[in-house]
């Protein structure tokens, strides 16, 4: 079987931002955009990315929502953030002003185990801040 | 001066009383309330990194010439070795080692849960490894595995003796009651789930010195049991965690997969990282246990409880520790007759491990529902039931450190005064009510624990310590504390944890104790830099040392005149001031607690049986509030765990063959930020005088106890049905609804 997007990025790229922790597709931490779009990179196949860009929370550290997430304190153990960040970017690259409807729709699919969902919403509610 | 002392120290709610030496606390409290920097709300300092992927959790750690294991786990709950062959996985691409049963201690021919170790496998990538451990051949016997908690009860089949309380007389207690309620409650099993699984790095110096990166909660106690282990002098045992992606209470010691590395390793001559997979996660590394909780309570027509009496079976699994679930029944009430049995069952289940307040977060459940039940047929308010029984001073006699459920209650009363109008807002089929639950727990810490403290001359201050931030924000308190006592800005301030060889020795982080453990030894420390920054001080500006104090990074004289802290400080040249502080005693004879109360209010439908929580306002009392934003954090965390616990999670076994069927995070079902209620935290945020010099106790734990019998009492509230099960699945609704309109049809007109 072929490599994962994610392996290619944490094994022979040496991006660890990215991160794993089911490796199934049932957690949201691995994370990435291809071409804007979130995917899921422990389960997609390297290469059928083909021309796509692939944006990983390493080309995002200055994205006015890592300074946010801060503020908001909406990580505790942090392991899960780089993917909420990531699913949060391309949510507000598409709808700049979310309301917490369409957030908790969004975001859904990132599982963070601290249970920081209520700082989470309140850090993507504020991003622009 | 080190004394030594008889001190209490409890974790995780195991309690004893040690002999420790300890170093007196000598400082003066601080005065109640916001300070300049402790009490103020603070971002996490190493927020940016963790957020931006930059921090290196051990999952993320590369050694050169690092191999990966993996590890052959038993797929059958009990069941025999008859024939195994590694020779398969020994000839496989990549494979530079395989260990099997006698090996290391943790593999073994004869599991007695599933996923239990067998065998396990090194190799260049963590793929060949997998596939390598695929290859073992392995002919298995299988046999009938014990997994009923009450069979394994029957038939003595348990972890440890029943534990046994008793005050007063629990059958005179009931003949004196006007109102009897008796009740059986269970819990399910649950999954800590920690975001980065359970995982270390073990790396050999010749053959007497071991480095381990390993994701844990408490690297002296990993450094101690390696040791102990392996035959090591534990200077030995290097124990990194810089950061850590969740714990829980699951990752308090080694865990088998850093003893097959440690020997994997020393075959080979290499690293070995040894990381779980979620499937095995979700069958090794720990649970919070199941329970079966048999309770009665008799009181007085006021209210008055005259009787408390729990049975409780903990369903521990193959080995493991048989948790206080009848703590909150010895702990919460002014009651004279209390009879608490625990039996631990062995089961051909996994081993359970603490997870957040264990044993508690069960019995409160099976205990605050049967206060409501009994609230119900005196006809009496819920929150009256319970100040008119609230324990004034410890039943044995010994005073409490710090108490002031009293005030909760009060915080407690705008919540609970919604219930009119939430009530009132049912529509249809939904159905609304509110509920609350009292809390109790331990969250004093004790000692010993060290840290220090180094200034240098670009006036900045480095807290030196070998602990470890779980996730908590207990880096920031810290620095906090520190800076307070300098008199610096939190900018100003780093603290260095996460290494045994870099820092003293420093508490788990587990039963809430990293704050109340620490936080008094750093602010120690940070006085004593203090106190030698004056001394330099009063030569260099001629004046009496006892007039001079830190204040917002000057040097200030109560007699007059200011100095930068700079001027003292580049007078250092390469020099370096180095405090050392230590945890001082717990008050001797003194009770130290955490208390609290929440109030839920939920939406029922009861034609459908679903079950949304809309809203939970948690009142705490932990002391002293070190960064109310972290406390916040810990409040809505616990809560939303709670919520999961309550609502949707449960460890599933086959019933014929005990195999766990919800390894995935699909079967197994977490809270996601759709299930989330408005939460509102408050706290009572006075220092407990008595203890330390900080008056803070810890916050990991009180907010995940009260909350499940908070949404029950709710749901009774909303229906008149009583869950008595968790999780509350529509089932579990739709039964307890008919029950409960069986119970009104048999009421004579």
């Amino acid at each position: 079987m072929g490599a994962t997007l994610l392996e290619t990025l944490r094994g022979e790229l040496g991006l660890s931002g990215t991160k794993i922790a089911c490796g199934e597709g049932h957690c949201g931490a691995c994370t990435v955009l291809l071409d804007g779009v979130p995917v899921l990179s422990c389960i997609t196949l390297v290469h059928t990315v083909g021309e796509r860009e692939v944006t990983t929370i390493e080309g995002l550290r200055e994205h006015p929502l890592v300074r946010s997430f801060v503020r908001a304190d909406a990580l505790q153990c942090g392991f899960c953030t780089p993917g909420q960040i990531v699913s949060a970017a391309a949510l507000v690259g598409a709808v700049p002003e979310p309301s917490r409807e369409e957030i908790r729709h969004h975001m859904a699919g990132n599982i963070c185990r601290c249970g920081a969902y209520p700082r989470i919403e309140e850090a993507i509610l504020t991003w622009r801040d | 001066m080190a004394r030594l002392i008889k001190t209490e120290k409890e974790v995780e709610g195991r309690y004893e009383e040690t002999w420790v030496v300890v170093e007196e606390d000598v400082l003066d409290q601080w005065p109640a309330g916001p300070l300049t920097v402790v009490g103020q709300a603070v971002e996490r300092k190493d927020g940016l990194e963790r957020a931006r992927g930059e921090a290196p959790y051990t999952a993320d750690l590369k050694l050169p010439g690092m191999l990966h294991a993996a590890v052959l786990r038993s797929p059958h709950a009990r069941a025999n070795v008859k024939r195994l062959d590694l020779e398969p996985a020994r000839r496989s691409l990549g494979v530079r080692a395989v260990v099997g049963p006698g090996d290391v201690h943790v593999l073994t021919d004869e599991p007695r849960y599933p996923g239990q170790p067998v065998a396990a496998v090194a190799a260049d990538t963590f793929r060949q490894a997998r596939e390598a451990v695929k290859l073992i051949e392995v002919e298995w016997e299988e046999l009938e595995p014990l997994l009923d908690p009450d069979e394994a009860v029957a038939r003595g089949e348990l972890v440890e003796e029943p534990r046994r309380f008793e005050r007063g007389d629990l059958e005179r207690g009931l003949a004196k009651a006007d109102v009897v309620v008796e009740a059986e409650y269970r819990t399910q099993t649950l999954l800590h789930n920690c975001m980065e699984t359970h995982q270390s790095i073990c790396r050999w110096h010749g053959d007497r010195k071991l480095d381990v990166f390993i994701s844990t909660q408490f690297i002296w106690g990993v450094r101690e049991r390696l040791a102990d282990q392996l035959g090591l002098d534990p200077d030995d045992v290097r124990v990194v965690c810089e950061f850590m992606g969740g714990g829980f209470g699951s990752k308090n010691g080694p865990g088998d997969y850093t003893y097959i590395g440690a020997e994997l390793a020393k075959r080979t001559g290499r690293p070995v990282k040894c990381a779980l997979t979620r499937r095995e996660e979700s069958l090794a590394t720990g649970n919070r246990n199941a329970t079966i909780q048999r309770l009665v309570a008799g009181a007085k027509a006021d209210g008055t409880l005259t009787a408390l009496g729990g049975e409780y079976v903990n369903a521990v699994g193959w080995s493991g520790f048989s948790p206080m679930t009848g703590g909150p029944m010895q702990y919460l009430y002014a009651c004279d007759n209390v009879r608490v049995v625990e039996h631990g069952a062995r089961l051909n289940a996994p081993p359970n491990a603490a997870f957040r307040a264990p044993g508690f977060v069960e019995g409160t459940f099976g205990l605050e529902c049967l206060l409501d039940e009994l609230a119900a047929r005196l006809d009496l308010d819920p929150l009256e039931l319970r100040r008119r029984n609230h324990l004034d001073a410890d039943p044995e006699g010994r005073s409490y450190s710090s108490k002031n459920l009293m005030e909760c209650y009060r915080l407690a009363e705008e919540h609970w005064a919604r219930r009119d109008t939430v009530r009132a807002r049912s529509e249809g089929s939904w159905q609304r009510g509110v509920g609350l639950a009292s809390q109790v727990w331990f969250g004093g810490g004790g000692p010993p624990s060290y840290a220090w403290v180094r200034v240098g001359a670009d006036g900045r201050a480095v807290v030196v310590t070998a602990m470890q931030d779980i996730g908590t924000g207990t880096r920031t308190a810290m620095a906090q504390i520190a800076a307070e006592e300098l008199g610096l800005p939190l900018d100003r301030v780093e603290v260095a944890l996460g290494d045994s060889a870099r820092g003293p020795y420093a508490s788990i982080s587990a039963g809430s104790s990293t704050l109340p453990s620490m936080g008094p030894a750093v602010r120690s420390a940070a006085a004593d830099a203090a106190r030698q920054i004056l001394e330099l001080a009063a030569q260099r500006f001629d004046k009496e040392q006892r007039v001079l104090s830190l204040k917002d990074e000057h040097v200030v004289a109560s007699d007059g005149g200011s100095w930068p802290l700079g001027s003292v400080c580049e007078l250092l040249g390469d020099g370096q001031v180095l405090g050392k502080g230590a945890r001082g005693p717990n008050p001797t004879g003194m009770r130290v607690l955490t208390f609290g109360v929440q109030v839920a209010e939920v939406a029922v439908d009861v034609e459908t049986g679903e079950v949304r929580v809309e809203r939970v306002a948690a009142i705490h009392d932990v002391g002293r509030i070190v960064n109310p934003l972290g406390a916040r954090s810990q409040v809505e965390g616990g809560i939303v765990q709670a919520i999961g616990h309550t609502l949707s999670e449960e460890r599933l076994l086959d019933p014929e063959t005990g195999t766990v069927l919800t390894q995935t995070l699909d079967a197994y079902r977490m809270p996601t930020i759709a299930d989330v209620p408005e939460i509102v935290a408050e706290f009572v945020d006075v220092p407990d005088q008595h203890l330390t010099n900080l008056g803070s106790k810890g916050l990991g734990e009180p907010p995940i106890i009260p909350t499940a019998a908070a949404i029950a009492n709710a749901i009774r509230d909303a229906t008149g049905a009583d869950v008595r099960s968790l999780p509350v699945t529509r089932e579990e609704l739709l039964r307890a609804l008919r029950e409960a309109r069986e119970r009104v049809g048999a009421v004579p007109a």
